[in-house]
C-alpha cells in the first residue's frame, strides 16, 4: 500500500504548483467543459432517443458544429437577459441562493480522486485536490449545503409555486440524504476506509470493484443519487407541469443559469462519486498500475509514470461520461413520481433495504473472516 | 404548541404550464393536499355559436374545425349529419360518402387519442413517450392530409357529401401505415402500461363513481372507464357503424389508468373499423345528386344554365334549409358531440348549439381531485382532455 498522507516537506513549492494545477484542471473541467457541454449532450442525446435531429439551427458563417453553437448562443442569451427580482422578494436572499446552490457542486469535487498516485521525478503526485481522511462524508456535507440554496430560493422569491418547490426540495433532500449515507456504509465496511483514494486503490483488482462487492448498495445508491440530483423521475421540486418551475420560477438570466449549472455539475459530481466508489475510480479493468507502468516502460521511468497518469485520468473521465450518459438515459425514459411516492420510496423501501444491506455485509464479512 | 395555520390559496392558471391558458383552478391547499378546487372556464370563448348565425349553412364548417381541433373531421361530420337531418336527406347520402366519413372519423379518433395520451405523458414528465405518440400521430395525420390537404383544420365534409373523393392509392397508404402504427402502439404499451411509476401516478387518482359520472353527464372514454358500456356508435348507430365489427372497451374503476387503457384500446378498435371498411369500400359518387344541396360539378356549372344558377344560389344565399330543429348525437373521440340546430327556413342557421363532451367532464374536476395531491390534478386534467376550443366555444 502507498502512504497517502502528506508529510511536511522542506520544499513546499512543488506541492503548491501541483495543487494549483489540479484545482485549475478540475475547475476548467467542470465550468469549462461539463457545465456548458452537458446542455448540448442532453439535447443531442434526447434527440437521438426521440428520433429527432436536435439542436442544429444556430450557426457562425454557416458552420453549426453539430449544434455546439447553441451552447454559445445560450450563454450569450442568458448573459444579456434582464435580471428580474419580483416585488416583495427578499432581495439579499434572492441574490444569495444561486451562489449557495452552485458553489457546493464545485467544492464537492475536491475530495474525489481522478487518478492514482505517481512518482514523478522524485515528487509524489496525488491526483486529488484534497485527500481528506473523511473523504466521502465531506461530499455529503457539502452537497447538503446546496439544498439551502434551493430552499432559500423558494422562500425568498415571494411566490407560492417557488415556496412549494422549496418545501419539496427540503423534504426530498432530507429523506434521501439519510438513505444515501446508509447505502454507503456497506462500502465503508468492505474497504475499511472513508478516504476515496484508499477505496480507489483497493479497487485495482477488477473483481474488487464496488459494484461486485456491494451490488445492492450500488442500486440503492444510484436511486438516491438520482433523487439528490433532482432530475426525472425525481424532479418533483421543479416539476414544470405542476409547480411551474419550482424553486427557480422567479429567476432569470445568469442566476437562472447558475441553478441550471448546479444541476449539471451535481450530475457530474454524482457520476464521479459513483465511479470512485463502485466503478474502480481511475483503474483500468484487469490492468494494474504496475502493469500499465511496465507497458510504457520504453519511455523511461518518469515518463512512464506520466503516461500511466494520463491513461488513468482519461479512464476516470471516460467512466464519468458513461455514467452521465446512463443518468440522462434514465431522465429521458421515465415519468416523474408524486411527492408522497418519493417519500414512501425513500423512507419505506430504500432506508430499510440499506439497513438490510449493512446487516448482510456484516454477516458476510464475519463469515469470510 | 398549537401553531396557527391557514390553507394556502393557489391560483393555478390560466397562465400555467398544465392549463395552457384555457382554464383556471382556484385551489385551496393544505400543504400538498387539495382541500377544494374551483374550476373556471371561458378563457378561450370566441363566440362560435353566434358566429355561426352570421354565415350560410356551409360556411359553418371551418368554424367546426376549431372546436376539438384534434379530431376536426368528427365535428364536420356531426354538423353535416344534423343539417342533413333538417333537410330530410339523411337516407339519400351516397354510400361511398358515408363510408369515407366513417373512415375519416376513426382516423381522427386515432389522432385525437394519440395527442391526448402523448400530452398526458409529457405532463407526467415522460417527454420521450410524448414524442413517440407524436410520431404515430404524424403518420395518421399524413393519411388525413393526403385526403383533404390539411392536417389540423381539415374542413373536409360538406352538407350532402364531401369536398373531395379519396385520393388514388389511399387504401395502399393506409395498409402501409397501420402496421407501423401497431408497432408504435406496442411500444407505448411496453413503455407505459407496466411502468411502475406511471401506474403509481395513474392508478386510483382522479376516480369517479359510475352514478356520479352519469349524473355529471359524462360520455366517451371517461364514462366507459367507469364501467358503463355506452357508446353512441353502438347505442344509436350513425354512418356505417352498424355494419362493422368492433368492441367497446370498458374499464372497472373509473380512475385515470382505466381512462388511459380505454383510450389505448380504442386506437386498436379504430384501426379495425378502418380496415374493414377499406376492404369493402363501395364505389360511386361521393356527393348527393341534388343541385340544391351540393353544388353541381364545375363542368356543369360552366356548361349549363341551371347548374350555374344553383351554384350562384348555393353560394350567395346558402342551402335552403326548411324550418325546424334537429340534433344528431355522434361519438366524438372525447365523448358525445352533437349540434343542436334551429332553422327558421332559409340560408342561415337561426341557432347552432354544440354539445361539447369535455364541458361535462370539466364540471367534475373539483370532485375528482378533492382530497388528492396537487400532482394528481395533472393526470386527471389530462385524462378528461379539456379542449379549450370546444369547451369555451
Amino acid at each position: 500500500m502507498f502512504d497517502y498522507t502528506y508529510l511536511p516537506e522542506p520544499n513546499m513549492v512543488p506541492y503548491l504548483v501541483e495543487t494549483m494545477a489540479k484545482i485549475i484542471f478540475i475547475f476548467s473541467m467542470n465550468m469549462g467543459v461539463f457545465a456548458p457541454l452537458l446542455g448540448w449532450v442532453e439535447r443531442k442525446q434526447s434527440a437521438l432517443m426521440q428520433d429527432r435531429i436536435g439542436a442544429n439551427r444556430a450557426d457562425i458563417f454557416g458552420f453549426t458544429l453539430f449544434g455546439l453553437v447553441h451552447v454559445m448562443t445560450d450563454a450569450l442569451k442568458l448573459l444579456t437577459k434582464e435580471d428580474f427580482i419580483p416585488r416583495g422578494a427578499d432581495r439579499t436572499l434572492h441574490y444569495l441562493a444561486p451562489f449557495i446552490a452552485v458553489a457546493p457542486a464545485l467544492v464537492a469535487f475536491a475530495v474525489i480522486p481522478f487518478g492514482g498516485q505517481y512518482n514523478l521525478w522524485g515528487h509524489k503526485a496525488n491526483m486529488v485536490i484534497a485527500d481528506l481522511d473523511v473523504g466521502i462524508l465531506f461530499v455529503f456535507a457539502v452537497a447538503s449545503i446546496s439544498t439551502y440554496g434551493s430552499v432559500i430560493a423558494g422562500w425568498a422569491s415571494n411566490n407560492n409555486w417557488s415556496l412549494l418547490g422549496g418545501i419539496r426540495v427540503g423534504a426530498q433532500m432530507l429523506s434521501y440524504e439519510v438513505a444515501m449515507g446508509l447505502t454507503l456504509v456497506g462500502i465503508f465496511m468492505v474497504y475499511g476506509s472513508l478516504r476515496l483514494t484508499d477505496i480507489g486503490v483497493a479497487q485495482e483488482n477488477f473483481f474488487h470493484w464496488g459494484i461486485f462487492l456491494q451490488p445492492l448498495g450500488f442500486f440503492l445508491f444510484i436511486t438516491c443519487a438520482l433523487a439528490e440530483n433532482k432530475r426525472t423521475p425525481f424532479d418533483i421540486p421543479e416539476a414544470e407541469s405542476e409547480i411551474v418551475a419550482g424553486y427557480f420560477t422567479e429567476y432569470s438570466g445568469l442566476k437562472f443559469a447558475m441553478f441550471w449549472m448546479a444541476e449539471f455539475l451535481e450530475m457530474v459530481t454524482i457520476s464521479a462519486v459513483l465511479v470512485a466508489l463502485f466503478f474502480g475510480g481511475w483503474q483500468v479493468p484487469f490492468v494494474s498500475h504496475a502493469m500499465l507502468a511496465d507497458l510504457f516502460g520504453f519511455l523511461g521511468r518518469d515518463w512512464a509514470q506520466v503516461a500511466t497518469m494520463l491513461v488513468h485520468v482519461m479512464v476516470f473521465w471516460g467512466k464519468v461520461l458513461f455514467w452521465i450518459f446512463i443518468l440522462m438515459l434514465i431522465r429521458w425514459s421515465l415519468p416523474r413520481f408524486r411527492y408522497d411516492q418519493v417519500m414512501n420510496l425513500g423512507w419505506k423501501i430504500i432506508l430499510p433495504l440499506a439497513l438490510v444491506n449493512i446487516f448482510i455485509t456484516a454477516l458476510v464479512m464475519l463469515w469470510v473472516k | 404548541m398549537d401553531l396557527h395555520t391557514e390553507p394556502l390559496v393557489l391560483n393555478m392558471g390560466p397562465s400555467h404550464p398544465a392549463t395552457h391558458g384555457t382554464v383556471r383552478f382556484l385551489l385551496k391547499m393544505d400543504g400538498e393536499k387539495v382541500l377544494h378546487c374551483e374550476t373556471e372556464i371561458g378563457y378561450l370563448h370566441r363566440g362560435f355559436e353566434k358566429q355561426c348565425e352570421a354565415g350560410t349553412w356551409t360556411q359553418v364548417f371551418p368554424y367546426t374545425d376549431r372546436l376539438n381541433y384534434n379530431s376536426a373531421i368528427q365535428n364536420n361530420v356531426a354538423y353535416a349529419l344534423a343539417v342533413e337531418k333538417l333537410l330530410g336527406i339523411t337516407g339519400q347520402i351516397p354510400e361511398r360518402s358515408t363510408a369515407i366519413r366513417t373512415i375519416m372519423c376513426e382516423l381522427s379518433r386515432m389522432a385525437d387519442h394519440y395527442t391526448n395520451l402523448g400530452a398526458s405523458m409529457l405532463e407526467l414528465g415522460a417527454l420521450t413517450a410524448f414524442l413517440y405518440f407524436v410520431e404515430a400521430r404524424e403518420l395518421t395525420w399524413d393519411i388525413i392530409e393526403s385526403v383533404c390537404g390539411a392536417r389540423l383544420t381539415s374542413n373536409y365534409v360538406r352538407v350532402g357529401g364531401l369536398s373531395t373523393d379519396l385520393p388514388e392509392g389511399f387504401a395502399a397508404h393506409v395498409k402501409e401505415v397501420f402496421p407501423v402504427n401497431r408497432v408504435f402502439w406496442s411500444e407505448f404499451d411496453k413503455l407505459l402500461t407496466k411502468n411502475r411509476i406511471f401506474l403509481d401516478r395513474m392508478r386510483d387518482t382522479g376516480g369517479i363513481s359510475e352514478e356520479n359520472a352519469i349524473a355529471y353527464g359524462f360520455t366517451g372514454p371517461c364514462l366507459r372507464a367507469c364501467g358503463v358500456e355506452y357508446d353512441v356508435r353502438k347505442a344509436n348507430p350513425y354512418l356505417l357503424y352498424d355494419q362493422v365489427d368492433f368492441d367497446i372497451p370498458v374499464g372497472f374503476t373509473g380512475d385515470n389508468f382505466d381512462r388511459y387503457l380505454v383510450r389505448m384500446e380504442e386506437i386498436n378498435q379504430s384501426m379495425r373499423i378502418i380496415e374493414q371498411l377499406i376492404d369493402k369500400m363501395p364505389g360511386g359518387p361521393v356527393n348527393i345528386d341534388n343541385p340544391a344541396v351540393r353544388n353541381p360539378s364545375k363542368e356543369a356549372v360552366k356548361g349549363r344554365m341551371e347548374s350555374m344558377i344553383f351554384h350562384f344560389k348555393n353560394t350567395i344565399e346558402g342551402i335552403q334549409v326548411p324550418a325546424g330543429e334537429a340534433y344528431v348525437p355522434t361519438e366524438g373521440s372525447n365523448g358525445e358531440v352533437g349540434f343542436y340546430l334551429v332553422s327558421s327556413g332559409g340560408g342561415k342557421p337561426l341557432k347552432c348549439r354544440v354539445r361539447p363532451p369535455c364541458f361535462a367532464l370539466t364540471q367534475a374536476m373539483g370532485e375528482m381531485v378533492q382530497g388528492a395531491f396537487l400532482s394528481d390534478i395533472i393526470p386527471t386534467f389530462d385524462m378528461i382532455n379539456l379542449i379549450g376550443g370546444e369547451c369555451d366555444r
